[in-house]
């Protein structure tokens, strides 16, 4: 795992390695100013003249200025490392993201991977500034304090190895408990977030029932919940500080009671009165440093939980290929399916498409007809290779796919999503994502062509009108038509619409039809529809239930001998529909 | 700005002991406790010293032994306190950062229950939770670490500055112009890393929106190739938010060796003036009188450290607690959001028929009454609630000045169904939003069984009101406690009659585990379709007497539609209905349909009568229309 994080360093790799350097610089001046001060408080006792004072504070302050500099380095080679790092992660992940296929977009949801590209990557960034500052200082600080406390105070420092022990297990244990609560609370924390979403989502519908009191309730059990859980962490977190109190105060008084019994003993021979106050400042830098260590130690490891996520997604790889010697053109538009079976994943146990043979002539206009869960999509999908086929070979212009540069075929093959998106972005710039270099002529003629000029026009701001979010502020039959334009803009051998006139109103679909028809007929088009009306006029209709094709033929031979076909029909058209013409 | 940052301090402070009022002013006790105590052992330290001093060259252990193990007695004593006092406030702390983060949370979701659905309508559902998730989270480390920190660290300051002027005011006046230096590079370095702080975050934000703008569109970005743009737009918001984080925590990382090592500047400083001050004689001022000596410049040198640690330790604390403040202020601006006003008295009760007099009763017996109290005369009147809807001349807007729908009038008789037909933006989702009171009428009347609807308690007057929405949500738990929504206390078998009635009960059955199949995020594994049924049967086991359908089957192709149709068309029956359809085939058997354009209703009356009218409708209907 620590691999594939690692590789993410990359031009941050100086500052990575800068960072602990200044800081194991500035932990030595850390440990040397106190030993001169040590020498200082001993001339100054020693009653020595202000010309000594000023020679040992002028050398302090070179030694404090060179720690100031060494720790303002470290500190700014540590702040970009870590946000470097965070960046190039990020970036990682994100170029990742891109190369995945559908079958890899369906594995993760859409929350998770923004989590994933946000908060995740932040536990990591701090984790991660942590290591290459406090990391490092906290055990140079620990043996250098050691060092310093057994030349300043022989046996006396033995005191240190009876203490760190103790100390170090408790801060161990501590640790080592609280990170499955911790965890597990997170956890908790999560679903408690995820219930309010649901709720701010759904407050219309807690006020229709006046369910008001009723979520109080339920959040009320659960954030105790929660709150239990986090207390219970919390507490045993609340014994680091004691803990490391105790141990100070165990050295402090070993040193007091000890140290003034050696010296008078000794007569001052195995310990001098400047050691003895050194030694209680060592002692409290040695036990500090312990205590930040166990403090990383919990923080890494909570880290971990994010890395671990983090690299799930850098190890996804795509499970569709770009082929070695790929095709760069696509003959024509047609389309043939052989034996084509196809699932979603190789645990499925249902084949989503099972059999299909199909063949479609370049410029054929195809419908598919068939209830929610008859595979319509996953059907149109594998045409331009959104997901590759379980068994068979699906050919566009005469070859199979796989054999085509992907953005080659995707290019050609236009689809028109049935869960489709704009962007945030004018018009325009919506609709260039079919053609980068299309002039606002060729924009305009394929709005016309999709029935969506004449509205474009009555925005104050026509074509620079800035679509929201998700196409917010345009209707659904609006937003399914800029769709349809963008798509058109490909100028694509084959075009398919799935479901995407289903907001459109019947004159304005047929209108649209009649556009394709007139405008891009060698253009092959396969429509998937609810409605009859929007495929009445195809070349052929297919019939989907199940997964298979049930049935195939023009709008007369269907209604004349598919049962599914007459029912949908009629439930369409009962007193409605059949007057109108 | 800065008065407003102390109010909010100031009532975040109140608002913890308001929660606590035992607890808290009893771990404020043990941390000044703490904090009191590890500062005083100085002094016996320095009298332990001052005897070995003395006596270390006699090497007579014994005469002085009595006196140092009183004094390391008092030592022990007094760190017994403190670790005693530590554990109890460490303890209780836990107890209370957490305790603290909960009633607040809980304060939030209370009061945000009771927000007018206006408040929803406005504001990005992003925004609102970012107050329970971003907000909350800054105040956790604010509460638990900071504040104790910070209380630990004014005891101890003030403590060792009183000692210090104990000593020598001379000196102590040195150790004040190096705190005041110290005060003024924690602003001018924290003061940048605060300003980068909130820079980064709203960069995390910019970061978020994009990221889940691109992720839900990433197969549209698959299909139009549109992999290497996306990219390039996210390496710009991503280097951006690199350039915040980084200055961030820079100016964050090196406040605290610049501070340490000022602090040892000041303790060179304090030698010299030590020594400086030795030489010339000058006369000490000090509390104790003492003379200066050698005995009172080596305990200042220490407390010059542990005075200079301190104030380090505070300007650590620094960014915790701007950025909990901001979340702070944030917060208590969610609680301080004026909930819905409701001055009905008009109640819903179950009600019997005795003699011909409507009497309310306990019991459930189907039948509901208006229990109208008249304040005037002191009379109770119960109205039988029969569902009968009337609008008068109302005029309505969301925003003040841009009405949006004018002089709306229209009768709905009990157990009849009105359909609304028009554009989006014509006004027909307002008017049922009207109807619940989700929204307030500007101008006109609402009458509900001849009641104006503004003196109807608002819970009561939703209750009679089923509505089934075009945007469906469920909530995470199984199906059956998704319709039992509906009705808290109905029992299985009338949740499964309600699904069946529905036309739910079917696919339900074939769900993996039938009625007990957990949903979540929304009944992510359900088609929208089935979302749609069990929100259906969910308004159903309510039993409602007045319904409302806004494209409540909108997504159910028109074959499930058809099969649907039936149980709508039982679930209807004897009800008030109204209904909001995209699909004409959905309202054609109302009773009346009224077809709104641009907040007027422009015609009215039966499917048959609107079609000979040839007017809108019949251009909608013949498709001469597009809805949008």
């Amino acid at each position: 795992m620590l691999k594939e994080l690692t590789k993410s360093i990359r031009e941050f790799k100086a500052a990575s390695i800068k960072a602990p350097v200044f800081v194991s610089l500035e932990v030595i001046l850390e440990c040397i100013i106190p030993f001169i001060i040590a020498q200082l408080v001993n001339q100054i006792k020693a009653g020595c003249g202000v010309d000594v004072i000023a020679l040992y504070g002028l050398s302090l302050l070179v030694m404090a200025a060179l720690s100031l500099a060494c720790g303002a380095a470290a500190g700014s080679y540590a702040a970009t490392a870590s946000s470097g790092f965070a960046r190039n992660l990020r970036k990682d992940m994100y170029y990742q993201i891109q190369t995945y296929s559908f079958e890899n977009i369906d594995k993760f949801s859409t929350s998770s991977l923004v989590t994933r590209l946000t908060t995740d990557i932040t536990n990591v960034q701090n984790a991660y500034m942590m290591i290459v500052r406090i990391a490092i200082r906290c055990p140079l600080m620990l043996v250098f304090s050691l060092l310093m406390a057994y030349i300043m105070g022989g046996k006396m420092a033995v005191i240190f190895l009876m203490v760190i022990p103790v100390l170090g297990i408790g801060l161990f244990v501590v640790a080592k408990t609280v990170m499955p609560v911790f965890r597990k609370g997170f956890r908790m924390y999560d679903n408690l977030n995820a219930s309010i979403q649901e709720n701010i989502k759904g407050m219309r519908v807690v006020k229709s029932y006046v369910r008001e009191d009723y979520e109080k309730q339920k959040f009320d059990k659960a954030a105790s919940d929660v709150c239990a859980q986090f207390t219970r962490a919390e507490r045993i977190l609340a014994f680091n500080n004691p803990l490391m109190q105790f141990c100070l105060y165990t050295v402090m008084v070993f040193v007091l009671s000890f140290g003034s019994y050696t010296i008078i003993t000794s007569r001052g021979m195995d310990l001098d009165v400047g050691q003895f106050s050194a030694l209680l400042t060592y002692s409290f830098q040695i036990l500090n440093s312990l205590m930040m260590l166990s403090m990383v130690f919990v923080m890494i490891t909570m880290a971990n939980e994010s890395a671990q996520r983090i690299v799930e997604v850098l190890r996804e790889e795509s499970s569709l290929k770009n082929p070695e010697h790929p095709v760069f053109q696509v003959k024509d538009g047609s389309i043939d399916f052989d034996k084509v079976s196809f699932r979603y994943s190789k645990k499925a146990k249902k084949m989503a498409l099972a059999d299909i043979n199909l063949h479609i002539r370049s410029g054929e206009t195809v419908g598919i007809i068939g209830g929610t869960g008859s595979s319509k999509s996953s059907l149109i999908q594998l045409i331009s290779r959104l997901y590759d086929v379980t068994e068979g070979t699906v050919k566009v212009g005469g070859l199979d796919v796989r054999q085509y540069d992907l953005e080659t075929l995707r290019n050609q093959v236009a689809v028109v999503l049935q869960k489709n998106v704009l962007f945030s972005g004018t018009i325009k710039e919506n609709l260039r994502w079919g053609n980068k270099e299309a002039t606002d002529e060729e924009l305009m003629e394929a709005c016309r062509l999709a029935q969506a000029d004449e509205f474009i026009r009555r925005f104050p701001e026509g074509y620079d009108t800035y679509i929201e979010q998700g196409g917010a502020n345009v209707s659904g039959g609006q937003k399914q038509r800029l769709c349809i334009a963008r798509a058109l803009l490909k100028k694509p051998k084959i075009l398919i619409l799935d479901d995407s006139t289903s907001a459109v109103d019947t004159k304005t679909d047929a209108l649209i039809r009649q556009a394709f028809r007139r405008y891009i007929p060698e253009t092959t088009k396969i429509i998937i529809a609810q409605r009859i009306a929007s495929v009445q006029d195809a070349d052929r209709i297919i019939v989907m239930s199940g997964g298979t094709i049930q049935d195939m033929g023009t709008h007369e031979e269907l209604l004349a001998r598919s049962e599914i076909y007459q029912e949908v029909y009629t439930s369409q058209n009962k007193g409605g529909d059949t007057d109108e013409k | 700005m800065k008065n407003k940052k102390q109010g909010t301090l100031k009532r975040l402070v109140k608002t913890l002991f308001a929660f606590y009022p035992v607890m808290m002013p009893l771990v404020v006790v043990f941390v000044l406790l703490n904090a009191m105590v590890s500062s005083i052992p100085s002094i016996f330290m320095q009298n332990i010293i001052a005897l070995v001093e003395v006596s270390w060259q006699s090497g007579d252990w014994a005469a002085v032994s009595g006196q140092i193990l009183k004094f390391v007695g008092i030592l022990v004593t007094l760190y017994v306190i403190s670790l005693a006092a530590g554990v109890a406030y460490t303890q209780m702390m836990a107890v209370v950062s957490q305790g603290f983060l909960k009633k607040l949370r809980k304060k939030m979701f209370d009061g945000m229950q009771n927000l007018p659905i206006k408040y929803f309508d406005t504001h990005n559902h992003g925004d609102i939770m970012s107050y329970y998730t971003n907000d909350i989270d800054t105040l956790r480390q604010m509460i638990s670490q900071s504040f104790p920190q910070l209380m630990i660290s004014f005891v101890t300051v003030v403590t060792v500055f009183s000692l210090m002027l104990y000593f020598s005011v001379w000196m102590a006046l040195v150790v004040l112009v190096g705190v005041v230096f110290m005060v003024l590079v924690t602003k001018k370095v924290g003061g940048n890393s605060a300003r980068y702080f909130v820079r980064q975050q709203i960069a995390l934000g910019k970061t978020e929106g994009f990221v889940e703008e691109m992720m839900n569109g990433q197969k549209v970005i698959k299909v139009f190739c549109h992999e290497e743009e996306s990219k390039a737009d996210f390496d710009k918001i991503n280097d951006a938010l690199f350039h915040d984080s980084e200055q961030a925590h820079r100016f964050a990382n090196m406040l605290m060796p610049i501070l340490g090592n000022i602090g040892n500047v000041l303790y060179v400083a304090v030698a010299l003036a030590g020594g400086l001050l030795l030489l010339a004689k000058v006369p000490n001022l000090s509390i104790s009188g003492m003379p200066l000596g050698i005995s009172i410049v080596v305990p200042f040198l220490n407390m010059t450290k542990q005075f200079a640690g301190n104030i380090g330790q505070v300007s650590n604390q620094l960014n915790a607690v701007i950025m909990g403040l901001a979340g702070a202020q944030r917060i208590f601006e969610l609680i301080d959001q004026k909930p819905e006003a409701d001055d009905g008295y008009v109640t819903l009760v179950n009600a019997k028929e005795v003699d011909g007099q409507i009497v309310e009763c306990q019991e459930r017996t189907g039948m509901w009454a208006w229990k109208h109290p008249h304040s005037a005369e002191g009379t109770v009147t119960y109205t039988r609630l029969t569902g009968a809807v009337q609008l008068f001349d109302v005029d309505f807007g969301y925003v003040e000045n841009k009405t949006v729908l004018h002089n709306v009038t229209l009768y709905a008789h009990p157990g009849q169904k009105v359909a609304f037909v028009g554009a989006t933006g014509a006004g027909k989702t307002t008017i049922t939003n009207l109807i619940n009171r989700f929204y307030d009428i500007a101008d006109g009347k609402i009458r509900y069984d001849g009641i104006n609807i503004n003196k109807i308690k608002k819970a009561d007057l939703r209750r009679s009101l089923g509505v089934v929405l075009q945007e469906t949500n469920l909530f995470t738990g199984t199906v059956m406690e998704n319709i039992r929504y509906g009705k808290l206390d109905a029992t299985d078998e009338e949740c499964v009659d309600a699904a069946k009635l529905a036309g739910a009960h079917d696919f339900i059955t074939r769900l993996p585990e039938g009625y007990d199949t957990m949903l979540s995020s929304n009944g992510a594994n359900l088609s929208q379709g089935q979302r749609q049924l069990i929100a259906i049967a969910r308004a159903a086991v309510a039993d409602p007497p007045v319904m409302i359908l806004d494209e409540a089957t909108s997504s159910i192709d028109t074959r499930t539609e058809a099969i649907v149709q039936k149980g709508m068309d039982a679930l209807m029956k004897g009800r008030t209905v109204f209904v909001i359809a995209h699909r004409l085939s959905t309202v054609q058997n109302s009773d009346v349909i009224m077809v709104l354009e641009q907040g007027h209703i422009i015609e009215r009356g039966s499917h048959e009568k609107l079609l000979e009218e040839k007017g809108k409708y019949y251009q909608l209907y013949t498709g001469a229309f597009e809805l949008e």
